[in-house]
């Protein structure tokens, strides 16, 4: 603690020692080229002194927010230190984000400047520039198809550092690093908004450093580490991953080629320390299943016997349970021809620490990697809390939990049930909004997560249910908690994404996404033919088998005394894919119930009023902008509801 | 209208989207091919300046790709004079065509199939290979820094074409658009003066199409690549081409910008027919 209070009170202050101290260490990477170049700590350190130094130049006062969108490069993290440097306030933004999106957020903090990633991003900022009219600048790293632009507000990031360099007065980057101190704004971060205009969580060095310290010193993290930064920059779990915790340790960054390479990336970095959230893992899973169908027999054997081994006593290995010499031995072998090969394709062999969070991970997903032996496990957190509210200890990890309170982190659970928190990573305040920061932060520092949970009485950890403005209740009273339903869905691997309706009324219905990959790759096998997303997903022998899955979610469910009344009843199949583009969910795929509803009236009215189908017409937004409409007629399923007097037997 | 005027001035124009345009890169004279007694093409002249996206289009037969084989010279033609770079080009064997810096791809793919895209790539090199083959096979002195800096380029053109994460896979596992693009990326690391392009966009579909119109500008504009193309969809000749060739069975009915060629009577009767009565 008095460390970070001490002289290292800046992220530019913990580049500084970095360089000083680990000064030929390799910081980051990134592969160009087919060739993974490499930058030390002294050399970034004087990249972002050349990128701060070029900022001056052109012009960047104290307080100017900068914001920064593109892919993740080196060059962009430089740019969130150099920002801050140099005086300013990084803004990373989704770089998927539509012009609409990243308008409103320029605005709303109002913005100076941006740094865009490439053409594309610029052509996003250029297209809504006379809605910013206090736009200054912006700044392209890649030159591609640039040439053409006009460039009396445009310079190209090798100019902008290039000036950097020529800088003759290196005395004013000098004394804007000394003005900062903990309490200066670190970075501000855009929430996704599942209900309402995104908000700028602002975020201080102290939030950003302390955070960093006590997550890293919780799972033992060094400066050997190397992660691959692959998920959205302007998302706090990378923002506390590749700058906070890699500059606190002074680990290594990795920055895939492009997004379509990452899986390869993956396999030749090998990270040791490595975050995802279940999306990811479940199309690792997919493409090993799908890909040991085709393997040959002999292989398929022996993959099928191991995992059986793996599943029975992989994940009690993994804990340091005991287990008898016997299956110690087999899972030895299995180790040695299965399992190490099959985490070293996955890129997986060196994970020393793994996370998943975001959304509820299904068990025998979770279950499929630990078996393997790697070390994954759960953490809870939001933008709000600079990530970490709880998180699981080695050795204390089930699927359905999400640990512990991180170090320095105080949970408590009001009557509601809704969950709360104080600890050195709460937020400073939403930007230009001080109603919602007063409605979420109480005077003493607690904060509302807006999550119902419960902590277990088996193992202490805590376990969310839903958020609480979704648990309502049903017509007849019982509890309704829809989250819990669409995750049972969601664990099927044909199931994509799911919603339910059901509060307030007499019954549950509900919308289910079928996942292309999956039901395809089902489709190809069984030489089913079909054209388009939208036929699969009506075609008979699809809803059959996920009225199979939704009459096993029921059984399951019914076991539960509190939430058997949540079983589904009637259900269909829709005909597009839910999307960010149309709003219906948000950028980190969070479902907008509300939307959905309003969107959908005539579908939820048809699942409610007992027709068999319904004819109906979407429209829908394609990628670069343009809208269109699709029209379906969807058949309405009826589910086989299961008997809640389980316990009466 | 049966000469459509194009109006040239001797060094150049400028198109509808700013960029400047050369003199004269490839001049076609009078060209007759024959096959037997089938006329492939008869008595066709048109040229191709320099940094301009020149489109060959017409019906099916109407001799498109026999043109595109003469200025390959993969044909002969038995009348007429073959101009490039101001002089008048001799009967020369395709490979020595190439070296002039005119490179192409294949209306059928034409691809070493068994091969990763990294290599198919660096096939498209070979012209800027000056170590033998007994020094390539102990990788000795030179071809070593030789083949270091092939490679170079052709990342670059992998980087270009954005087609980094499949470097490494075989090309017979690729889907047809990719395929194409491969190609492309070939004939680019070539370095061509000339890109001779068959039938770039054939059997893709709309977003395949919109991708490879922008790597054609690209090309076009970042390595001032100069283009002909050939291609059956009026809608992307009309957007990516400077200025439109128009055959009909051997015949040139049309010559023109865009525009000029869409209101081109005969174009329209070739395309669309006109009532016998």
């Amino acid at each position: 603690m008095t460390e970070a209070a001490g002289e290292l009170a800046s992220l530019p202050a913990l580049l500084a020692r970095n360089a000083k101290l680990y000064g030929s260490k390799a910081a980051y990477r990134e592969k160009e080229f087919g060739i993974w170049q490499t930058w030390s700590w002294a050399q970034a350190l004087e990249e972002v002194n050349a990128i701060a130094n070029g900022l001056i130049d052109l012009g960047v006062q104290r307080g100017d927010c900068i914001a920064i969108v593109g892919r993740n490069r080196p060059a962009l993290y430089w740019s969130g230190i150099a920002v801050q440097k140099a005086g300013g306030i990084p803004v990373p933004l989704y770089q998927d984000a539509s012009a609409d999106e990243i308008a409103y957020a320029l605005g709303h903090c109002n913005a100076r400047y941006v740094i865009a990633g490439d053409q594309e991003q610029v052509d996003k900022v250029s297209d809504i520039s006379d809605q910013i009219p206090n736009l200054a600048h912006v700044i392209y790293l890649d030159d591609r198809g640039m040439r053409k632009y006009d460039h009396s507000k445009l310079t190209s990031f090798a100019e902008l550092q290039k000036r950097g360099r020529e800088q003759s007065d290196q005395q004013e980057l000098a004394r804007r690093e000394a003005e900062l101190s903990p309490e200066s704004t670190c970075v501000i971060l855009y929430t996704s908004g599942t209900t309402s205009r995104p908000k700028g969580v602002v975020l201080s060095n102290h939030n950003v450093i302390e955070t960093a310290k006590n997550s890293c010193e919780f799972d033992k993290l060094s400066n050997k580490e190397e992660i691959l930064a692959y998920l959205p920059m302007a998302w706090v779990g990378d923002y506390i991953f590749s700058i906070g915790q890699a500059l606190w340790t002074g680990f290594c960054v990795n920055c895939p080629e492009s997004q379509d390479t990452m899986q390869a990336d993956l396999r030749e970095i090998g990270p040791t320390y490595f975050f995802a959230p279940p999306q990811v893992f479940e199309r690792q899973l997919t493409s090993v299943m799908i890909r040991m169908e085709d393997a040959g027999k002999f292989k398929k054997r022996m993959f099928d016997h191991y995992m059986k081994v793996a599943k029975r006593v992989g994940p009690t290995l993994l804990d340091g349970g005991d287990v008898s010499f016997k299956d110690k031995l087999s899972y030895r072998l299995g180790k040695f021809f299965v399992y190490e090969p099959l985490k070293d394709t996955l890129g997986l062999r060196r994970i020393r620490v793994g996370y998943t969070a975001g959304e509820a991970i299904g068990p025998e997903l979770f279950d499929f990697f630990r078996s393997l032996g790697i070390n994954l496990k759960q953490l809870y957190g939001q933008t709000e809390a600079t990530v970490f509210i709880t998180q699981q200890p080695d050795g204390g990890v089930s699927s359905d939990t999400v640990g512990v309170p991180s170090p320095g982190v105080e949970l408590r659970i009001d009557d509601t049930g809704e969950v709360f928190y104080r600890s050195p990573g709460v937020f400073v305040e939403y930007l230009n909004n001080p109603e919602s920061t007063a409605s979420t932060k109480a005077q003493d520092g607690w904060v509302a997560t807006g999550d119902a949970g419960f902590i277990e009485d088996k193992t202490g950890q805590l376990r969310i249910i839903d958020r609480v403005k979704d648990v309502g209740k049903m017509a007849d009273g019982s509890l309704f908690a829809p989250k819990y339903v669409e995750n049972k869905l969601k664990f099927y691997p044909d199931v994509l994404e799911a919603v339910v309706f059901g509060a307030g009324r007499d019954k549950c219905c509900a919308f289910i996404n079928i996942d292309l990959t999956s039901v395809g790759n089902w489709a190809e096998r069984n030489n089913i033919a079909y054209a388009s997303y939208q036929e699969l997903s009506q075609h008979p022998q699809v809803l059959d088998i996920i009225a199979g899955h939704v009459n096993e979610v029921n059984q399951s469910i019914a076991e539960d005394e509190m939430l058997a009344g949540c079983q589904i009843h009637r259900f269909l199949v829709l005909h597009k894919e839910l999307d960010a583009d149309d709003g219906e969910i948000t950028r980190t795929r969070k479902v907008r119930r509300g939307v959905i509803e309003e969107k959908f009236n005539d579908l939820v009215n048809a699942l409610y009023d007992g027709s068999d189908s319904i004819y109906t017409e979407t429209e829908v937004t394609y990628e670069d902008g343009r809208k269109g409409k699709i029209t379906a007629t969807l058949e309405i399923k009826d589910a086989v509801v299961a008997t809640a007097a389980v316990k009466a037997a | 209208m049966s000469t459509p005027a194009t109006e040239l001035q001797q060094d150049g124009y400028i198109t509808a989207d700013g960029r400047k345009i050369g003199s004269v890169m490839m001049d076609l004279r009078s060209i007759t091919l024959r096959f037997g007694g089938v006329v492939a093409i008869q008595d066709i002249s048109f040229d191709i300046r320099q940094g301009e996206i020149r489109a060959i289009i017409g019906p099916n037969g109407a001799g498109k790709s026999s043109m595109l084989n003469v200025i390959s010279g993969f044909y002969q033609p038995q009348q007429g004079e073959v101009w490039f770079l101001g002089k008048k080009r001799p009967p020369l064997k395709p490979y020595q065509v190439a070296r002039q810096g005119i490179a192409r791809t294949f209306q059928n793919i034409a691809l070493f199939q068994g091969m990763t895209v990294l290599d198919n790539v660096m096939t498209g090199r070979l012209n800027h290979m000056k170590t033998g083959w007994l020094a390539q096979s102990i990788w000795l002195g030179r071809a070593n820094k030789e083949e270091r800096i092939n490679r170079r380029k052709v990342e670059e053109i992998i980087d270009f074409l954005e087609i980094q994460s499949i470097r490494k896979t075989p090309v017979g596992r690729l889907p047809y658009g990719l395929k194409k693009r491969v190609e492309l990326a070939r004939a680019l690391a070539a370095e061509p003066d000339l890109l001779l392009l068959d039938e770039p966009m054939a059997g893709m579909n709309v977003e395949e199409k919109e991708d490879m119109s922008r790597f054609i500008l690209d090309a076009n504009d970042e390595y001032g690549t100069t283009i002909a193309l050939i291609e059956h969809d009026m809608g992307v000749v009309m957007d990516l081409s400077d200025r439109v060739v128009v055959m009909d069975y051997g015949r040139k009915i049309g010559d023109g910008t865009p525009d000029e060629v869409r209101n081109n009577e005969e174009v329209i009767a070739a395309y669309l027919g006109v009532p016998n009565d």
